[in-house]
């Protein structure tokens, strides 16, 4: 029998991949769901705007795209995907921050 | 260069980052820190990521980001505050198209990715995910284009039903199902283009029945669908960073979602079904309200209650936005306030078309935020207040909600605004609010209606203090 070689090994046989992905998936909804809830519901509007900057995270994989050397349809969609999302960063990030300067006390 | 394990750990503290940004939010003292730890997770994924063998063209790569960077500089630096849901809801269908562009560029070239078999074609559990990344992404694009449309105003915020719309929707959903299901077993682009093709469509028919005032629950579901695309990037890339925040994101939108359905005691389901408020919604004007008396007051008349008041609590609504009052209100508590009035803001969760739209319009308007309170916070004290002003608000404040159960709000949680002694009602007409419905509070002996836009209503009361 093949053994994957970047799978861990329970019990003696290997673990594909895809399970440690869902692992982690599973574990991170958890982590959201306590985290979100503890946000105060005043903050709702800055937390969509940066969880909007946080799913821009798919930039890691729109670099990857634009990435290889041989220039070809995958490349100029990866640097598409790169400028678009790179919107999403910069306003998301900025746009929360604006926000969150606002928010004061009561002198 | 990295190694491999230094990359996967310098990913992870990246996650730990961005974890970090979400948990600041939980007070407005800790929020800022909170964000720049989010901005700070975000370069370091983007560096670790330049550095990896594999990644080249760093001029082209540059370009664009500095092009995205400063329209979103830009963007972020001018937009109103009232215009924050459509920015939002555009920012959304950025990442779903990203989703899918990432999606079909990795289709077309697996070997970059890492992810290719054998000879040069996808695994079989790439394709799944492949699928799902590219179709959660190309409904998140169009639905939140449709909703961007509807917010901004460019399309009708009313419903849009017709007959055999779910049907359609139905039939569609299984269509593009089959032909995801083909892609995965012939890896074909046939099927992975009309997959494609469909669940764009999708995107856009199942927000086009759903009425303007039911956008919290849309944009919040778009923000949580915007999540899920990342996440299946994730997948397919094999990347736990991309699994992490995509799943942060995608929790997020769904606990908003709820929260806002809750606020309005209707089912996502029913939400989603759309047509609600369909005929009479909107416009308004077209309801006919009958010819129960109301007591109309002027400026004059609000001012002199105000005055005479020890205890404010003022109710704002989407009117307030559609107005841009919030500084003219602003101003108008402050000579309240100077005048040893106690006044207190209530928000209801669903005011506005955006989870926490009013609180962010009051802190722009420099209203300090501890006397901005939530429903279940000050519902309690309406009881004890002299005058409860309701500021382009009207179904959140509908008595009806709690004694009628006839009435299709009935259940929803309102503001106890009719407990206070005295009631001024700001609204340019008596037409019903967004359900449809006529509203008792405007007929209650203790109820004053003031016919005015929010603004000019806000600046004539303060005139009138003088």
């Amino acid at each position: 029998m093949e053994v994957a070689q970047t799978g861990a090994h329970a019990h003696g046989a290997a673990v594909d991949p895809f399970v440690f992905s869902i692992t982690v998936f599973v574990l991170a909804v958890f982590v959201g769901y306590h985290v979100v809830w503890n946000v105060t519901p005043a903050l709702h509007t800055p937390l969509m705007s940066v969880t909007n900057a946080i799913s821009s995270i798919i930039i890691v994989g729109a670099l990857l795209a634009a990435g290889p050397e041989q220039m070809n349809l995958a490349t100029v969609l990866g640097l598409v995907a790169v400028a678009l999302v790179s919107v999403n960063i910069f306003g998301g990030f900025m746009v929360t921050q604006r926000m969150l300067a606002m928010f004061r006390k009561r002198k | 260069m990295l190694s491999a394990n230094a990359v996967a750990l310098a990913y992870l503290a990246a996650s730990v980052l961005l974890i970090l940004a979400l948990k600041g939010l939980s007070s407005p003292e800790t929020a800022r820190r909170g964000n720049l730890f989010g901005m700070v997770g975000m370069a370091f994924a983007i560096l670790v990521t330049l550095q990896l063998e594999s990644v080249h063209n760093y001029a082209w790569i540059f370009a664009a980001i500095a092009l995205g960077g400063v329209i979103g500089g830009v963007v972020a630096r001018r937009i109103p505050m009232t215009h924050m849901p459509q920015t939002v809801a555009f920012m959304h269908s950025l990442v779903g198209l990203s989703a899918v562009l990432i999606a079909v560029s990795a289709f077309y070239d697996p070997v970059a990715y890492g992810i290719a078999d054998a000879v040069g074609g996808l695994r079989p559990a790439s394709r799944i995910e492949l699928f799902l990344g590219t179709f959660i992404g190309a409904i998140t694009f169009t639905a939140s284009l449709i909703a961007f449309g509807k917010l901004q105003g460019l399309l009708s915020g009313k419903p849009l039903v017709f007959a055999g719309q779910h049907v359609l929707n139905l039939v569609l959903g299984v269509v593009m199902l089959a032909a995801g299901i083909m892609f995965c077993v012939t890896q074909g682009w046939l099927p992975f283009l009309l997959m494609l093709a469909i669940a764009l469509v999708l995107g856009v028919l199942l927000i086009v029945p759903i009425g303007g005032a039911d956008m919290p629950v849309i944009v919040s579901m778009l923000n949580s669908y915007s999540g899920w695309a990342a996440a299946g990037i994730g997948f397919t890339l094999g990347n736990n960073m991309l699994i992490v925040a995509g799943a942060l994101v995608g929790s997020s939108g769904a606990i908003l979602s709820y929260i806002m359905c809750k606020a309005m005691n209707r089912s996502l389901l029913h939400v989603l079904l759309g047509g609600f408020g369909g005929e009479a919604g909107g416009g308004g004007a077209a309801a006919s309200v009958g010819d129960r008396p109301v007591k109309a007051g002027s400026a004059e008349d609000a001012a002199f209650l105000l005055k005479n008041a020890r205890s404010v609590i003022i109710v704002p609504g989407y009117g307030l936005a559609v107005a841009r009052a919030q500084h003219a209100l602003k101003e108008l508590v402050d000579k309240l306030m100077g005048m040893g009035v106690e006044v207190k803001f209530a928000i209801h969760p669903v005011a506005g078309r955006m989870p926490g739209h009013m609180n962010v319009l009051l802190a722009e308007a420099d209203v300090p935020y501890d006397i901005v309170h939530e429903m279940d916070e000050i519902n309690a004290e309406f009881a004890d207040t002299d005058v409860a002003v309701v500021i382009g608000a009207n179904d959140v404040t509908n008595p009806a909600a709690k004694s009628d159960p006839s009435s299709p709000i009935y259940g929803m949680p309102i503001l106890d605004v009719a407990k206070a002694e005295h009631v001024i009602v700001i609204k340019r007409s008596l037409s019903p609010g967004y359900a449809g419905l006529d509203n008792d509070l405007f007929y209650m002996d203790k109820t004053m209606m003031l016919f005015d836009d929010a603004k000019k209503a806000s600046e004539a009361i303060l005139q009138a203090l003088d």
